[in-house]
């Protein structure tokens, strides 16, 4: 097979797993999750395949593969769509590939395969724990399989299928429609288990939120096709000529003075705010842990938030057009803001909470903006680096949070205990329960705090910083520096509260450690987490640069039209990097050690009201919710519906309709009875009183006929005698 | 066969009233019979049309299996048939779509013979309109469709509800009727008056031929009035007319009720059918009869398209019935439409008008599909809850999954997720409408944002939940009578969304022959 044919097969695995599972194997939930399983592998064998051909093609990254199809007839031309395969493509890949087959894989476990149907379990809500007797005949709680179980996987293979086609498609139109199909699934399976209540608002704010900046980078797609009359990646992003065109038309109505392309440009990154969770449409993500573990880890490692940020790195040569002499454009300006300030902002809620996965979730929305600053300041192969080793370590670190709720729940069911098994202050000490876990969970600890050499994370974050300084971008760098402080420092926080010291709650205690389907996966992420930041070690690195050649940089660069060039090595940002990372671990380290059960958090006196603040989220979801919800609500029932439509319109035409029932009235009571009716009863009457008068001379008897036919004559006679001879 | 080529239209045309007489013939008792016969039947004509389909030539300039034969002589009037892609594409969605609501109606008890006989009036009322090529055989038409429409609201309507009007407590089948029928017929009359009008002046009815004189016509006095005036008048009746019928925001007010009150089949074709009448008058007769009334007043037209997009969404998302959410959603889909024609009105001869009255087509389609789907499914709801109120279902999912699983295609489709039908056409026409009406388009997508709005608040209401323990052992899973007839639904929006092709090409070069664009 050539390698187009692998690329647009790609995709269909999943979408055929899909309708595979809700059509047949529905009800066999052994045979549904093999076809889920078996579809991504496929998926997986095939992208493994693509990067490692890619490798070895020479100057692949000046000559991408493309293909295309007319789909879409416009007019007298047609839109095409196809694959669009160069070195961003190979190596998002890479990643999707990894961990959307980890995922699956993990689920199976996660979901209890292989346990006992529940007492009580329903569709919809999380299983309550099964009854068994053992042998001996004792009776025990425990965990039960999930009641939609099949359902399960059938979404999370449409999910994977929106990933991979927005990966390999040629142009934004069929990038919008994975990007889309990726938004149902998220609602979907973020409202898994849609009877919880919390479950039922997270879905729909995920869906809604992230649909705000979808309806501006529908605008923005839109204005693109109309500008250049494609939408091809070809013939716009890898066409100077077009992007230099699109550089020098002003925008429409000369909006903030940007240019074609920065105005595009801002509209497809309002894409990215919504999809990549970045302020000021952060507030979803949070909430989306309502879904199952594993979904969390589909939306915040393999899929979702990967592709917002996916979206950007691919339409750079955009953002950036116009650029000279180092100087950002302003739609550049604001991405480098947005991004910066989301990487400090979210970071500090993410000091304050005690969810073990809410803790990931903020580290997540901290961590794209960490990214998202670094393309806006042009800083292209390390937003793409990031992203790669972030999809590892943050999948892994969900999927080890959820190995931790599962031995957690573990606990539970066997003491009967009640308490919340993600609450980080009910573990402690579960390094000893879950040493898998443990290990893993450490290594995607570090590699998120920046932890110097060792793991993947350092040489992401590493080059950001190096960017960002040496193009003397100070207000990113420092802010990113503190952010990254504050990244090792909850890491700490939660790696030790977990995982260290005593454990503070009985169900902690009797925490067991997951099977071999949900630690396998979670060795093989840990793995990459290791390995894939050794494709990044700056060639000029001390000691160790050079020993494996940094084809990262050289690779991914060299699909840009202007390949970027790699920064000089300076020790500041290695210094810095080092410092706040190992600085920010300790310090979490130390205050936290030695937390006791029912204490509450050691940072709460100190920070007092501020505490309060971040603990609630800087109180965005009350804004927005007094801001858009209550009034999007009371527009819609009491203005548009009752007043405009009820009141005004139907006013209207209810007025017309008693005006011209009075109307009516007015003509049948004083025209047409008086007058019309009154003359036609008129004649009518007056006729038939006539003839009633006349009826009495028909009486019927001759003689009296006769009286009056010569009483008649003698009159006529008269008459006629008086005319004739009178008048003489 | 070639007696069937050679008066295809009018077989489409006539058939059902055929099938109609068929049906008086059967005793009135024989429910079962009827139904069944009414179903098989309903099938001639769409077959009829899918041999018209694909006999038809999308490359071939013109209307094709035209028939025209004197029909009232002394003022030229003609019976002229004949079909273009845009008409094409109507008449596939009526004949598709009468099937299915006869065999959504399997459920219906009370006068099971009239009700049907109604239901194929009303279909040749539609086809016709589609099919007229003739001013007057087309207001004939327009008119006839109205009348089973009427008794299908107002004797198999909703009983229950009431509406409280200045103070009395009325039958809301009864309001909902009488409101749909006197407000079609005002608007109609400015229409009839209009039309006659055409007439005395240029002498015939014939489109074809009006299409070459009436445009041209643009000096002198009419009447004694100056040619503008009486050409803006007459512009305006044949609007306003439309207007109602699609409904254009603010004439759109008898929809909700209407949709709400009539019957689930009732409901089906009037969402599905009958709206795309008023925009087909839009595409047939306006557009090219007042090309430049058109462009002068395209801007107004516009902006009240965009007000139905926004307020529509926004009264749908203000809804605790369920069917009135639906129905309140097609005003703001089929303002989709009135927004692609009104930019293409303003600047004809565009690639922009090109592929937006490309998507203003296909959006009548494909809201065609996806709305008579979703009053299919409320309706089938509804008959086993006996409420429409949408805090009173809970979590029906568990019990109905499969139910569950159609109602969130459907949704989805409506909502114009990528990968379905809504969005290829509302993405066609946002991208013709962005060079043209810029505001207008930025605008619209407030009202694409509370379309998610809706159609979540309404799966939710209906799906997500605790377990209502009430529904258990009242609510049955949807039965396979009912799959039949929303599978067809399902697979072509399916269809259009993953490869729209087949019908945009046809639509395609339809737009761009009969608008004279290139």
């Amino acid at each position: 097979m050539s390698l187009e044919t692998i690329l647009w097969l790609i995709p269909l695995p999943p979408l055929l797993a899909f309708f595979i599972i809700f059509l047949f194997t529905y009800r066999n939930r052994g045979l549904s999750h093999w076809t889920a399983i078996g579809a991504a592998v496929l998926s997986w064998g095939g992208s493994l395949y693509l990067l490692w051909q890619a490798l070895g093609i020479e100057h692949f990254g000046e000559h991408p593969i493309t293909v295309s199809i007319p789909w879409l007839p416009t007019g007298i031309t047609w839109l095409n769509i196809g694959i669009y395969f160069d070195t961003l493509t190979a190596v998002t890949l890479f990643f999707v590939a990894w961990t959307v087959l980890a995922i699956i894989v993990y689920s199976v476990g996660y979901h209890n395969y292989g346990k006992p149907k529940g007492d009580h379990d329903v569709p919809g809500l999380p299983p309550h724990g099964a009854t068994v007797t053992d042998a001996h005949g004792h009776k025990k709680t425990v965990m039960s399989i999930e009641p939609m179980y099949a359902r399960f996987f059938g979404m999370i293979s449409l999910f994977a299928f929106g990933m991979y086609l927005l990966v390999v498609t040629d142009n934004l139109l069929t990038l919008f429609i994975g990007w889309e199909i990726m938004g149902l699934c998220s609602y979907l399976l973020i409202g898994f288990w849609y009877g919880k209540p919390s479950a039922r608002n997270a879905m729909i704010k995920a869906f809604m939120t992230t649909r705000v900046g979808d309806m501006f980078m529908l605008l923005g797609i839109v204005y693109l096709y109309s500008q250049t009359g494609t939408l091809s990646y070809q013939a716009i992003l890898y066409n100077e000529e077009v992007l230099a065109q699109l550089a020098s038309t002003p925008a429409v109505w000369g909006l903030f003075g940007l240019s074609a392309a920065g105005l595009i440009g801002l509209l497809l990154f309002f894409g990215t705010i919504g999809k990549s969770a970045q302020w000021p449409l952060h507030t979803w993500l949070p909430d989306a842990m309502e879904g199952p573990t594993p979904v969390s880890a589909m939306i915040h490692a393999a899929t979702m938030v990967s592709a917002g940020i996916y979206l950007i790195i691919r339409v750079f040569p955009l953002i950036s057009a116009g650029m000279e002499h180092g100087h950002l454009t302003p739609t550049m300006v604001v991405i480098a803001v947005i991004g910066t300030f989301t990487a400090l902002f979210a970071a500090t809620i993410a000091i304050a909470q005690n969810d073990i996965k809410r803790v990931l979730a903020y580290s997540t929305i901290s961590q794209l903006g960490f990214m998202v600053a670094a393309v806006g300041i042009g800083a292209y192969v390390a937003a793409a680096f990031h992203l790669v080793t972030h999809a590892f370590f943050k999948g892994l670190l969900f999927l080890d949070s959820g190995s931790v709720i599962h031995g957690m729940e573990h606990g539970v069911f066997h003491t009967g205990e009640h308490v919340d098994p993600q609450d980080m202050y009910n573990m402690g000490g579960l390094r000893k329960k879950m040493p898998i876990t443990f290990w893993t969970f450490l290594i995607g600890g570090l590699a998120l705090s920046g932890f110097p050499l060792v793991v993947a994370g350092f040489w992401s974050k590493d080059e950001i910083f190096a960017d960002a300084f040496a193009h003397r971008y100070w207000v990113v760098f420092i802010t990113l520096a503190v952010a990254a402080f504050l990244t090792a420092f909850y890491t700490g926080r939660q790696i030790t509260l977990t995982f260290l010291g005593k454990a503070r709650t009985r169900a902690a205690e009797h925490a067991q450690e997951s099977n071999w389907v949900m630690t396998v996966p979670l060795i093989v992420l840990a793995f990459f987490t290791v390995t894939v930041g050794w494709a990044g070690i700056p060639g000029d690195f001390p000691i160790i640069g050079g020993l494996i050649p940094s084809w990262f940089h050289e690779f991914v660069g060299s699909s840009l039209l202007e390949h970027p060039e790699a920064v000089e090595f300076s020790f500041v940002p290695l210094l810095t990097s080092l410092f706040v990372a190992l600085g920010g671990l300790t310090l979490g380290y130390f205050i936290y050690r030695k937390v006791e059960a029912g204490a509450p958090d050691p940072l709460a006196k100190p920070l007092g009201p501020v505490y309060t603040l971040l603990q609630n989220k800087y109180y965005f979801d009350e804004l927005y919710d007094c801001l858009f919800v209550r009034p999007s609500k009371w527009i819609s029932e009491q203005f548009s519906y009752y007043f405009i439509d009820r009141k005004v319109i139907d006013g209207v035409l209810h007025a017309m309709g008693a005006f011209v029932g009075f109307f009516g009235g007015f003509l049948r009571n004083y025209i047409d009875k008086p007058i019309v009716n009154g003359l036609g009863d008129f004649f009518g009457e007056s006729t038939k009183k006539v003839g009633q008068q006349s009826r009495l001379l028909q009486s019927g008897r001759v003689q009296q006929y006769m009286i009056v036919g010569l009483a008649t004559l003698a009159a006529f006679v008269t008459l006629v005698y008086y005319l004739l001879v009178g008048a003489k | 066969m070639e007696f069937i080529t050679e008066h295809l239209l009018s077989l489409i045309l006539f058939t059902p009233v055929l099938s109609a007489v068929v049906l008086m013939f059967i005793a009135g008792d024989q429910d079962k019979l009827i139904r069944w016969v009414a179903l098989g039947l309903s099938l001639i004509p769409l077959a009829l049309s899918i041999f018209l389909w694909v006999n038809f030539n999308s490359d071939q300039a013109g209307f094709q299996f035209q028939e025209q034969y004197t029909w009232y002589s002394p003022i030229n009037a003609s019976y002229h048939v004949g079909v273009d892609g845009i008409s094409l594409t109507m008449v596939l969605l009526t004949t598709l779509l009468t099937p299915l609501s006869i065999l959504a109606s399997f459920t219906i008890k009370d006068r099971v013979k009239t009700y049907m006989v109604l239901f194929f009036l009303l279909e040749m009322g539609m086809l016709g309109v589609f099919l007229s090529l003739d001013l007057l055989i087309f207001f004939v038409f327009w008119e006839f469709g109205l009348v089973p429409m009427y008794f299908l609201i107002n004797q198999w309507g909703s009983e229950k509800d009431t509406r409280k009007i200045f103070g009395r407590e009325i039958n809301a089948r009864t309001y909902a009727s009488y409101k749909f029928m006197i407000y079609t017929i005002a608007g109609s009359l400015g229409l009839l008056l209009a039309i006659q009008m055409i007439g005395v002046v240029t002498g015939t009815f014939d489109l074809l031929e009006l299409y070459r004189v009436w445009p041209s016509i643009s000096e002198g006095t009419l009447f004694g009035v100056p040619v503008v005036t009486v050409k803006a008048f007459a512009f305006w009746a044949f609007v306003v007319a439309f207007a109602i019928k699609v409904p254009v925001w603010p004439f759109h007010t008898w929809l909700p009720d209407a949709h709400t009150e009539a019957p689930t089949a009732g409901s089906m074709i009037l969402a599905g059918v009958l709206l795309k009448l008023g925009a087909y008058g839009f595409l047939r007769f306006v557009l090219p009869l007042y090309p430049e009334e058109s462009h002068r007043y395209a801007l107004v037209l516009g902006f009240l398209a965009v007000m139905g997009i926004i307020w529509g969404a926004f009264s749908a998302y203000g809804q605790t019935d369920f069917k009135r959410l639906v129905a309140y959603s097609s005003v703001s889909h089929m303002g989709f439409v009135v927004l692609g024609i009104a930019a293409a009105a303003y600047a004809i001869n565009t690639q922009d008008a090109a592929i937006a009255l490309e998507g203003a087509v296909l959006q009548m389609f494909n809201h065609g599909l996806s709305a008579a789907a979703m009053f299919f499914l409320v309706g089938v709801l509804y008959e086993r809850t006996h409420t429409r109120n949408l805090n009173e279902y809970g979590g029906l999912f568990p019990l109905i999954p499969v139910y569950g699983g159609i109602l969130i295609f459907t949704s989805m489709a409506s909502l114009g997720l990528p990968g379905l039908n809504g969005f290829i056409s509302e993405f066609l026409v946002v991208r013709g409408t962005w060079p043209i009406f810029t505001l207008f388009t930025i605008l619209s997508t407030i009202g694409l944002l509370f379309t998610g709005a809706y159609i979540l608040k309404g799966i939710m209401g209906v799906l997500h939940g605790p377990l209502n323990k009430d529904w258990i052992g009242h609510v049955s899973e949807i039965n396979p009578r009912e799959i039949f007839v929303i599978a067809p639904l399902m697979v072509l929006m399916l269809w259009i969304g993953v490869w729209p092709a087949w019908i945009l090409n046809v639509i395609d070069k339809a737009v761009i022959w009969f608008y004279g664009i290139y």
